[in-house]
């Protein structure tokens, strides 16, 4: 009885010690880190947090996915301490972040190929980027004229507010917009889903998202995979970035997680995902 | 008089946030108009916000909407009175009860299971046998509807003629309009099973899962609306000599109108309002559909436009990438509080007719 009272009476001041450490803001470090942003990015972000958790269990890592141009909107609000972004920041998010007194770092954490994907029932197995942005065009829209079956083309695309499109549109479209027929999909996830679905569908993903069930395209004779990709061979690839608010102090958790990837189980994490590392050990 | 002031502060508080809320989604729908000017955006249907300098016509993305809110309507509003007659009127009062709070369980579904639901069963199943789902749907709309019309007319014409011929005319009838209704539907469903549908993500899926999200709405307030029509009038149109078909149909559902208009009114409001299954179902193409009412392309409305463009919405206020999505949270917004409107003065209309 008494024992259970003073338990009780411990937990109350620990959190009461708690709760003053939190509104005086007197703690060592931080210990809660907010990780939100590109839905690409955000499976090495999962993998990275719970590795780290592991090796840290005091450390609180929260990470969330709603797209690159959130991902930047959150570290220039201040809501989160990294942010996931498939593409680099843009000139006004910066003008916006240095306004708020944010000054965003950009750390590549791993390279990623662009795969074009169809469905596995697709005689198709090639096109040139030329031809795949016809088709996002809305010059070439049927299957036979590119050497497939006689079937409408189902354009998928991811929608404008991810780092995906923007690479996509940077790489492949060459300032051309897309036609108004194409259907646009809210993640990585839901593109891989439509086409595995669709027979006569094509869309694009980040080469960790493309698996069986999904066949990829070679663009201009070169198939999308770890080696032609970190090499440069394939034509639509990519840096990977989390931003900070400014370098990260040395030895900090935010630093330790930011440069997680150069260690080498964080190449294994990248790797066991299907993400390029940018180290070779 | 301390707890009068205190309900009276409660009160007035939510009727503040409403007006918060108009107040801010107009402070920044404004600049948008001042900025690209009114023409572009209710006329023009090239939606490439993201474009420098960018295009912002929204004609399109308002139709789909429109598209999409129109067929939900109209499977649901035919079935959800058809139905909520049937709980109040037909079936016995243990059935209904049974019957009306697995209905209402269909509310408490979340929308996002709804989605998922379309897009990953519904929409590969359209791709699939699209043609045979949609000659399915017409037997299932056109059956009961038929088969209600044929009674109706039977009854009604029957009503007319003298005792003793009445059943034997009333068999004769139900043949000929019978085989008449399943004639139509069989050529209609022969039709429409050649459909080829190349998207399965398309106004047509949304439409059928926002029909069926809109249903519980329908069917529990007509039905409430029905129920308050009370036993009296009912009895004394019996007593008068009247058909249970009659009396549904001239005395009950007349008499009942303003509640069941206001079911339709929050029925479509519930659509309209509806962003996650459009978002992931609808295939969010910023097209005009050709022709026009062609459902089984995809079209994009404009709660998935708002939901899906916030986050790249520059930071950078005053972007007109930005306040156009106030701009149709406007609309939206202006569209519901004059339907809600419309809805209030038809109830208000019809209680000074019935004299109620």
């Amino acid at each position: 009885m008494l024992l259970a009272q003073s338990r009780l009476t411990l937990t109350g001041l620990l959190i009461l010690g708690l709760a003053l450490a939190g509104l005086t803001g007197v703690h060592a470090e931080e210990t809660r880190i907010i990780v939100d942003g590109s839905t690409t990015v955000g499976p090495i972000a999962k993998a990275f947090a719970e590795y780290y958790m592991g090796l840290h269990p005091d450390v609180q890592i929260t990470v969330s996915e709603s797209g690159s141009g959130n991902g930047a909107k959150s570290l220039i609000n201040g809501t989160c301490e990294i942010a996931d972004m498939s593409r680099f920041m843009k000139e006004n998010e910066f003008a916006a972040a240095v306004e708020k007194g944010i000054m965003p770092v950009a750390h590549v954490v791993a390279m990623d190929g662009l795969p074009i994907i169809v469905h596995p029932s697709n005689p198709v197995s090639g096109l040139t980027v030329e031809q795949v942005r016809d088709i996002y065009v809305g010059k070439i829209t049927n299957w036979n004229q590119v050497g497939g079956p006689d079937k409408k083309i189902v354009v998928v695309s991811r929608d404008t507010n991810s780092g995906t499109y923007e690479t996509f549109e940077n790489l492949v479209m060459n300032k051309e917009k897309m036609a108004e027929s194409v259907e646009y999909v809210g993640s990585n996830g839901a593109a891989r889903q439509r086409v595995q679905s669709t027979p006569s569908a094509i869309g694009y993903a980040g080469l960790g998202f493309v698996d069986q069930t999904v066949k990829a395209l070679d663009i201009n004779g070169i198939t999308p995979n770890q080696s032609t990709v970190s090499s440069g061979v394939y034509p639509i690839a990519r840096p990977l970035y989390m931003f900070t608010n400014g370098y990260p102090k040395l030895g900090s958790h935010i630093h330790a997680f930011v440069t997680l990837h150069l260690t080498k189980d964080g190449q294994e994490i990248i790797e066991a995902i299907g993400f390029i590392p940018v180290t070779a050990y | 008089m301390l707890g009068q002031s205190a309900l009276f502060l409660v009160t007035s508080s939510s009727a503040i946030v409403v007006l918060f809320i108009f107040y801010f989604i107009i402070r920044d729908a404004i600049p948008f108009f001042q900025l690209e000017g009114i023409k572009e955006f209710f006329t023009s249907a090239r939606w490439y916000p993201s474009a420098s300098p960018g295009e912002y016509g929204t004609l399109a993305i308002f139709i789909g909407s429109g598209l999409v809110t129109l067929g939900a309507i109209a499977l649901a509003m035919p079935m959800g009175i058809a139905a909520a007659v049937c709980l109040s009127d037909i079936l016995p009062f243990s059935i209904r009860q049974t019957i009306k709070p697995i209905i209402e369980v269909l509310a408490a579904i979340p929308s996002v299971a709804f989605g998922f639901f379309a897009l990953v069963v519904f929409a590969p199943l359209l791709q699939e046998s699209g043609g045979r789902i949609l000659a399915v749907i017409t037997w299932l709309l056109g059956l009961p509807a038929g088969g209600l019309l044929v009674i109706v007319l039977a009854d009604l014409i029957t009503g007319r003629i003298r005792e003793d011929r009445r059943n034997g005319a009333r068999a004769v009838l139900f043949v000929c309009f019978g085989g008449a209704v399943i004639g139509l539907l069989t050529l209609i469903s022969s039709r429409l099973n050649d459909v080829e549908i190349s998207s399965g993500t398309n106004a047509l899926n949304v439409s059928i899962i926002l029909g069926i999200m809109a249903m519980p709405t329908i069917v529990s307030v007509s039905e409430d609306a029905l129920q308050a029509v009370g036993r009296e009038l009912r009895e004394g149109s019996y007593a008068l000599g009247a058909t249970r078909a009659e009396t549904i149909l001239k005395v009950v559902i007349p008499a009942a109108g303003s509640g069941i208009i206001a079911a339709v009114i929050l029925g479509i409001m519930r659509v309209i309002g509806e962003t996650m299954v459009v978002w992931m179902a609808s295939g969010n193409a910023a097209q005009i559909p050709e022709p026009w009412y062609n459902i089984l392309e995809p079209v994009r409305t404009l709660t998935a436009t708002i939901a899906g463009d916030m986050g790249e919405a520059d930071q950078v206020m005053g972007s007109a990438r930005y306040h156009v999505l106030f701009a149709m949270a406007f609309i939206l917004l202006a569209f519901s509080f004059l339907s809600n409107l419309a809805s209030e003065w038809i109830v208000l209309r019809s209680r000074r007719k019935v004299g109620g």
